[in-house]
């Protein structure tokens, strides 16, 4: 009988809230401002088909393979197709899934959606993203299962995850100029920095603790380095360049994942570059 | 018995040459090669310092930075690039096996670091305002190149 209640009251705790989308109702869209949304959080880095260039980058019709110690997880098709990807979705429901983690259907999705990260985007850059998504071209491409193994193919089980590890406060709690408020949005929100950047433990959640202090590769070779104070001691100027160029101080240029990365920040206005600089070198 | 102990003896000398060829080290192609990339990071930091305001512009060292980055473009890379020198059968490199299984992209990729290269030729001269956008071009070069031919640092 208790162990039923216990069973009862864990499966209740880790269902499935949709987020409250009363504060999304009414707001006037920008789809301009939607797109600066789209570019800094990176969602065609992950979502366009494998190989994509250019333009075909907006097609998100998915098949990305990311792998990690859990199995490896493949993008979905997130374009505004009707049956194939979200077309079909409302306002809520994407709010849902980018802040919450939740399918329409009730469903966690897997934390290699960085939505740990998203859950502190403003509710005016859901809303203006949600308008430009409306623009981007739809694609027929089905979405194809992740490859994940017993048992984290139990998606129930990451609601325990989400737990555990979900936390809506800034990691930086004083962010005190505008510019850092902003390079504290762009690193912990939408360009979810952290979600490489930061040291992870067995069951895969952020060491908030050591916030940016670098981690392990997840594809298995060579590490992510730490962006903290004492270990990145580039000048703001050349941090901001680098996010611009990928041209480090030396003039080494940057290679793997971050080449997609500067790729958007490039697109960004250089006051989000600097702003993004000023956050790294007021880290704690 | 003359003609086995011939045949023997240039056996050996065969089979000892092929050894020999064999365990050749590639400390050659690869002090090259990565001499190249230094080379290129020298004058692309020049011109680099320079659009981010670092240092002068000087339109003779621009030029002169410019002019050089065009020549390192002009190298042939087949003979520094020989089968076997990647990270997966030697050490002290970061080329990938996938240079050799794609090498026309991989050579193309080189080509299009000439074509930047050349974009920077032609405005180092102009003035200060002209270096961002080429400098970001070749960026782009670089950063297409190793995105998918060059392993992680450590």
């Amino acid at each position: 009988m208790g162990l039923a209640a216990l069973a009862a009251a864990a499966f209740f705790v880790t269902g499935a809230t949709p987020i409250d989308d009363s504060p999304l109702a009414g707001r006037d869209s920008d789809p301009a401002k939607g797109e600066t949304v789209f570019i800094a959080s990176g969602c065609a880095s992950c979502h366009a088909a494998p190989d994509a260039k250019g333009d075909a980058k907006l097609i998100l019709a998915g098949g990305q393979r990311f792998e990690s110690d859990f199995g490896t997880f493949i993008a979905p098709n997130i374009s505004p197709h009707p049956h194939a990807g979200i077309g079909s979705w409302t306002l809520g429901e994407f709010a849902s899934a980018v802040k919450k983690g939740l399918s329409p259907e009730g469903q966690h999705y897997y934390p290699a959606f960085p939505y740990g990260s998203y859950l502190h985007m403003d509710d005016q850059d859901v809303v203006d993203l949600w308008a430009y998504w409306q623009t981007l071209p739809a694609d027929a491409t089905p979405s194809q299962p992740h490859e994940v193994g017993f048992p984290f193919n139990i998606r129930r089980s990451v609601g325990v995850w989400k737990l555990l590890y979900l936390d809506d406060s800034w990691v930086v709690q004083i962010a005190d100029t505008p510019e850092l408020e902003r390079g504290r949005y762009l690193v912990e929100a939408l360009a979810h920095c952290g979600e490489c950047h930061t040291p992870r433990d067995a069951l895969g959640g952020m060491n908030r603790a050591n916030w940016l202090g670098g981690a392990p590769n997840p594809t298995g070779r060579g590490n992510i380095p730490s962006l903290r104070p004492a270990d990145l001691t580039w000048e703001p100027t050349e941090i901001a360049y680098y996010l611009e160029t990928g041209f480090t101080p030396d003039f080494d240029s940057a290679g793997g994942h971050m080449v997609a990365v500067i790729e958007n920040f490039a697109k960004l206005p250089a006051s989000d570059r600097q702003a993004v600089a000023a956050y790294l070198k007021a880290l704690p | 018995m003359k003609k086995h102990l011939t045949f023997a003896v240039a056996f050996a000398a065969l089979a000892c040459g092929t050894a020999a060829y064999a365990q050749s080290d590639f400390s050659g192609q690869l002090k090259a090669r990565q001499g190249q990339f230094r080379i290129m990071a020298i004058n692309l930091g020049i011109i680099g310092d320079m659009a981010q305001g670092k240092s002068e512009y000087n339109a003779e060292a621009a030029q002169a930075a410019a002019n050089t980055l065009v020549a390192v473009s002009m190298i042939q890379q087949a003979p520094m690039w020989p089968a076997g020198s990647d990270n997966m059968a030697t050490e002290g490199t970061r080329a990938q096996p996938n240079i050799w299984e794609q090498n026309d992209d991989f050579l193309a990729k080189w080509g299009d670091f000439g074509t930047a290269a050349k974009a920077i030729q032609a405005a180092a001269a102009g003035g200060v305002e002209g270096l961002g956008p080429v400098m970001g071009q070749v960026g782009g070069a670089c950063k297409a190149c190793h995105d998918t031919y060059r392993a992680p640092a450590n």
